[in-house]
């Protein structure tokens, strides 16, 4: 891809100090990479990766994964929309080796979890939710 | 690869609108969309972001009427221009038939329109498809910039820059204002068609 | 790498009887099951065959381009971390959608409301399957 040049940078609605951002990415670490998750990402509904966790195993292009992530949870919303529904459940992607999982925080961010066979998917899904609980609180403070 | 349906005489061809970022591909179909709607059935799908730029695509199916005794339905996609936006783009590209290259006029935009070129050229290489080969049309966009002052790049030098080794037809457009967007759409239209000419016999 | 735009035309060829034995395959063995409409689509999103119960007027060309662009986004991410995701499915109120694969050339997308079962409806559809993979032989 080329780097070379800068795109205009797209203004975001949403300010997170370098603060917020620390305490973000703690939260993303503690409680889903130490338990086990490879990989997470905290992204913008336009692809932007906002802050990320990682077990430092995994080399993944996470960028291109965020970028299809959001297209795709867009593709997902308008597609329901023409069906006649508010909103499709988020499901996860089931794979061999890994898997993903997302999940909304507010309406502005997806949560975009990879886990491999080392954590239960009843057990992802709680770390996520608290994650997400603390992610949320991180804003109000 | 477009479909050629033999049941219902019918063909669905994708022509896709690529170019750098803010060049005017979405405001293209905007401007066929209203210009045909009344031609055109269905609503145009736009997935973009809260900043209205695009993040995957827009897309507009446009019938054109009958040709060789077919019903042709050319489907209207753009790209997300954005360089951060390559997997995505790269997705959209899958199964064109035809390409209008957007390149923006303005002077300082001119890197831009080189390296979006070039990023097409790789994209369609992944799909064993070359620039060369491909129904192709250039348009140099925001013409209509220089009467308001903005310094836009001479014909020649986008012609050098972007069409010395492709040579193939090109526009001189605003699509805001619509000048030239039919003309390009009639013209990869039948580039499309021509195409795919000897499977429609 | 050498470019093959001379085949792009249509890597398949499918004459009007065997649509007609395809449309015939979703009517009887998906709509007839309750399903409330069906496309069958190639991976760039053109529509190949479709069957409905009449009763839902839905976009179906927008339809098509979003789901082709939807599995092929999934299919990227997958790509991305190593993996083929096979199961595409979306669940919502009242509709949803159920994706399969045909090969690696077509997908089947399912509309389907409450009424029908998701056990019985992946029975019928992996039936339905077969039936149009005999249609080319």
């Amino acid at each position: 891809m080329a780097d070379n040049y800068d795109d205009d940078i797209s203004l975001t609605d949403y300010t997170l100090g370098q603060d917020q951002l620390e305490k973000i990415e703690n939260i993303l670490t503690k409680d889903l990479v130490d338990s086990g998750v490879h990989s997470v990402l905290l992204i913008d509904m336009a692809g932007n990766i906002i802050a990320k966790g990682d077990s430092g195993r995994y080399e993944h292009d996470l960028y291109s994964l965020a970028a299809l992530a959001s297209a795709n949870f867009a593709a997902v919303d308008t597609m329901a929309k023409i069906v006649g529904e508010d909103e499709f459940s988020l499901l996860f992607h089931k794979g061999e080796n890994e898997s993903i999982h997302f999940s909304k925080v507010h309406s502005e961010f997806l949560l975009i979890t990879i886990f491999g066979k080392e954590i239960s998917l009843g057990l992802l899904r709680l770390k996520v939710a608290e994650a997400i609980e603390k992610i949320k609180s991180v804003w109000s403070l | 690869m477009a479909f050629v349906n033999l049941k219902n005489k019918e063909v669905q061809a994708k022509v896709v609108f690529y170019g750098p970022g803010r060049g005017g591909k979405t405001t293209n179909l905007e401007y066929i969309y209203n210009k045909f709607r009344d031609r055109i059935k269905s609503d145009m799908v736009s997935i973009k972001t809260h900043g209205d730029r695009t993040l995957f695509f827009d897309f507009l199916p446009f019938d054109i009427g009958k040709i060789m005794g077919y019903d042709v339905k050319i489907q209207l996609y753009t790209v997300p221009g954005q360089v951060k936006y390559n997997a995505t783009r790269r997705l959209v590209l899958k199964g064109v038939d035809g390409m209008v290259f957007v390149a923006d006029s303005m002077v300082e935009q001119r890197e831009k329109n080189l390296l979006s070129l070039k990023n097409l050229q790789e994209n369609l290489t992944i799909y064993k498809k070359s620039i060369f080969k491909i129904p192709l049309v250039l348009q140099y966009n925001k013409r209509d910039l220089e009467k308001q002052g903005i310094p836009v790049m001479p014909l020649d030098m986008m012609e050098k820059d972007l069409n010395s080794q492709l040579k193939v037809p090109y526009f001189e457009a605003s699509a805001l204002a619509g000048d030239n967007v039919i003309n390009t759409l009639k013209k990869i239209i039948s580039l499309t068609m021509a195409s795919l000419q000897n499977v429609l016999k | 790498m050498a470019s093959d735009d001379d085949r792009s035309v249509t890597d398949y060829t499918l004459n009007q009887v065997q649509l007609e034995r395809i449309e015939k395959i979703l009517d009887s063995d998906l709509v007839r099951s309750g399903i409330n409409s069906v496309l069958m689509i190639d991976m760039a999103g053109n529509i190949i065959a479709k069957g409905d119960n009449g009763k839902c007027n839905h976009d179906v060309y927008a339809l098509a381009a979003l789901a082709s662009a939807n599995f092929a986004a999934v299919d990227t991410m997958a790509n991305i971390v190593g993996e083929d995701f096979s199961l595409l499915f979306h669940k919502g109120e009242h509709e949803s959608i159920h994706f399969s694969k045909i090969w690696n050339e077509f997908l089947l997308i399912s509309l389907f409301g409450k009424d029908v079962s998701l056990g019985l409806l992946r029975l019928k559809i992996a039936e339905a399957i077969e039936k149009i993979k005999s249609v080319w032989h």
